[in-house]
């Protein structure tokens, strides 16, 4: 139970994977791998949900994070399905390749 | 009863005709747009007559008749009421009744030159400024006085432009109303003035209140009153604001007669003698306007003698004899004043209307060195013509006579003996010009071409008849005041306008006897003297002298004549005085403020804008990874100013 583990762990877990997140967001050049990267962190700010209502022993953290889930799961459909047709037109997804629209 | 008829009734007849001709004139041909024009002037004036004459018979209290309320702002409210009293009874009667007989006559004039449109067009602004007039003299307050006073100056504009593809009638009609609004500012002033004091701008209470209580308002009235006058001086075209007049004759003839001459111009007497109460409150105000009117005499008179356009002369005979009134409203002689804008209707209107009736002979032309002999061509205009001449010029018993009469000899009664001396000098000039004129137009051989001899012709009755009607007025019209020496009960006018014009002359003031009636007929001898002098002057100059002697005196002081047929150079001197530096300011205004500054200010702001933007769109690199780089960096900025590193 997540109750058992000191909320400053959970923190720290969660710290980290926005941080692993955040890098591989800024640093990978696939479209779907950056997309990949902001689930993570996405991901990381529910785990912190969850801790700090743990910690403070309320359910609600767990609540939203299940409407997260559920609006993450809408919104990986739509950014698919971008990538999809962004792949169709261009042959590729390498986000440095796909730089239209500028100055 | 004679409240079956409503005021309101006199001039919206006019408003009608001018709303019929003016929208649809044009399609309905000439003879239609005769019989609205002119019926509706006679309507009206058979309306107003309705009205007059049981008032003129019966009970002369004011009548006023509150039509609608009309606006009202804070603590201001002004409505449309209607006010007849003997001042504006006895205006209303001549404006309605000579403002038809010179419709009348304008049919005659006008008829085979014009346009279908451009008849339609004449009779729709003969008509408004029908409305107009009659709205300024019976308006119960300053508001609505004010709607006619703008109304009648604009379609003295409208009419004096109304051959407006002609430059200088264009620009006279421009100069007329321009001049005219310097005067309208000083009107305006004068309204705010008197609202502040009296908290009203309705006559009764604005009057009541200064007579009630003359030691508070009379250090203010002094102010409000030179404004008030400021106006009259420009509607009425005295000096400095007379330059107007002279050149509104480019209208046609009628208009000439009708608007700058008989009604519209005498507006500013009108006004004067209606804040009659405030003016006697403001004995330098009252100083202002005599010394005005008496300068506008004379100076007028001395530019008249050597004009050569018929017109011309009697545009500057009306400037003069507007001064004339003003004179006596200056001396408190406001029953003489307003007895002169009587008469001076008749008069001036028929002379004008003579003139007109020349110039339709002469085929357009108005140079009297081209007239001449016209006597026995245009015999009734020859008449009519004289016995006006006879009448301005204050040959006994015509009307002119009586009016002068009793403005000189107030003049004298209140001890202005420089002023006296000016106007005496004025009548005699006014004689003497007057029948230069006549000598010059009828009395001699005719020296114009062969072509417009054969030409020569009696005008038909619509013109001659108003003539006729005029003159009969010019000579009767003065008995209705008669002098005091010829009998004590005589002068009704003063007895019917005194309510009006003398109410707060005291008691001493009313009964005091004045001149004894020796001094009166000596000062109508010494007055008739002159008017007999000038005119024996000018016929044995230009009759039996055919002109020979003012050749000679022109001759021999060439730098002075030329001054005065130049009218003195009042033009050139505003020109360069006013009309050049205003044109250089606004040159400077529109060139320099406009399209430097202001313009300048604009495109300098469009300039920076588009030149930060053309910087900062180099931001937008369209690759992604650099705008989520923006954002971490964004994000770390923000948790560094939360945590409060910063």
């Amino acid at each position: 139970m997540i109750g058992s583990i000191p909320l400053g762990d959970v923190l720290l877990a969660s710290g980290a994977l926005f941080t692993i997140g955040l890098a591989g967001a800024l640093l990978r050049r696939s479209a779907i791998s950056i997309f990949l990267s902001t689930e993570v962190m996405m991901n990381a700010a529910n785990l912190a949900l969850i801790g700090y209502g743990s910690a403070m022993g309320s359910r609600e953290g767990q609540i939203i994070v299940f409407f997260i889930i559920a609006i993450a799961a809408a919104e990986a459909s739509v950014g698919l399905a971008i990538f999809v047709a962004l792949f169709r037109h261009k042959e590729t997804i390498d986000v440095n390749k796909i730089n239209l629209l500028k100055w | 009863m004679s409240a079956s008829i409503p005021l309101w009734l006199v001039p919206a007849l006019p408003l009608a005709g001018f709303l019929v001709n003016g929208f649809l004139g044009k399609r309905l041909g000439k003879s239609f747009v005769s019989a609205v024009g002119v019926g509706a002037v006679g309507l009206a004036t058979a309306a107003a007559y309705a009205r007059l004459v049981p008032f003129f018979a019966g009970d002369h209290s004011a009548v006023v008749e509150r039509i609608a309320p009309w606006f009202s702002a804070g603590g201001f409210s002004a409505e449309i009421a209607m006010r007849l009293d003997p001042l504006s009874a006895l205006m209303t009667s001549f404006v309605t009744f000579v403002g038809f007989w010179i419709h009348v006559y304008s049919v005659g004039y006008m008829r085979h030159d014009e346009t279908e449109a451009g008849y339609a067009r004449y009779f729709a602004y003969l008509n408004l400024f029908m409305f107009a007039m009659l709205i300024l003299v019976l308006a119960q307050n300053f508001v609505l006085m004010f709607v006619g006073w703008e109304g009648v100056g604009l379609c003295s504009y409208l009419l004096i432009g109304y051959y407006y593809e002609r430059q200088y009638a264009a620009d006279a009609g421009k100069k007329a109303f321009v001049v005219n609004r310097i005067g309208d500012f000083g009107f305006l002033l004068g309204m705010f003035g008197l609202f502040s004091l009296f908290s009203s701008l309705d006559f009764d209470r604005v009057f009541t209140a200064a007579a009630a209580d003359p030691g508070k308002y009379a250090p203010y009235l002094t102010l409000v009153c030179l404004c008030l006058f400021l106006g009259a001086v420009g509607k009425s075209a005295q000096v400095p604001l007379f330059v107007w007049l002279p050149d509104a004759m480019a209208g046609p003839t009628p208009v000439s007669a009708l608007i700058h001459a008989a009604t519209m111009v005498t507006a500013g007497v009108y006004m004067v003698a209606r804040c009659n109460v405030l003016f006697r409150l403001a004995p330098e105000a009252m100083a202002a306007v005599a010394v005005v009117g008496a300068v506008t005499a004379i100076f007028a008179g001395i530019i008249a003698v050597a004009q050569n356009d018929i017109k011309k002369v009697l545009a500057y005979s009306t400037v003069s004899q507007l001064g004339y009134m003003f004179l006596a409203c200056g001396v408190g002689a406001y029953v003489a004043g307003m007895f002169h804008v009587l008469t001076h209707a008749f008069f001036k209107a028929c002379l004008f209307l003579g003139s007109g009736s020349v110039i339709h002979a002469m085929g357009g032309e108005q140079d009297m060195r081209r007239m001449g002999g016209l006597r026995s061509k245009l015999p009734i205009t020859y008449w009519t013509f004289l016995i006006a001449t006879l009448a301005i010029a204050g040959i006994p018993p015509l009307a002119g006579f009586f009016s002068k009469d009793a403005i000189l000899g107030s003049v004298f009664e209140h001890g202005q003996y420089v002023l006296w001396g000016l106007a005496l000098f004025t009548a005699g000039l006014t004689a003497f010009y007057m029948f230069r004129l006549v000598s010059l137009t009828f009395e001699g051989s005719f020296r114009g071409t062969p072509e417009q001899e054969h030409h020569l012709h009696e005008s038909p009755p619509s013109m001659t008849a108003p003539l006729v009607v005029l003159a009969i007025l010019s000579f009767v019209g003065g008995w209705i005041g008669l002098p005091r020496v010829f009998g004590e009960n005589l002068d009704r006018f003063t007895a019917f306008l005194s309510p009006i014009l003398l109410p707060l002359a005291s008691a001493a003031e009313r009964a005091e006897p004045g001149l004894s009636h020796g001094a009166e007929w000596l000062l109508m001898g010494v007055s008739v003297a002159a008017a007999v002098a000038g005119l024996l002057l000018a016929r044995s100059w230009y009759v039996r002298g055919q002109g020979r002697v003012p050749d000679r005196i022109a001759a021999s002081f060439p730098a002075a004549y030329a001054l005065l047929a130049e009218k003195f150079r009042v033009d050139e001197l505003y020109g360069l005085l006013f009309v050049r530096p205003f044109d250089w300011l606004a040159r400077m205004l529109w060139k320099v403020v406009d399209v430097l500054v202001i313009d300048g200010i604009l495109n300098a702001g469009a300039f920076l804008v588009e030149l930060v933007g053309d910087l900062l769109r180099f931001l937008q690199t369209g690759n992604v990874r650099n705008y989520a780089l923006s954002l971490f960096l964004g994000l770390i900025a923000l948790m560094l100013f939360v945590i409060g590193a910063v």
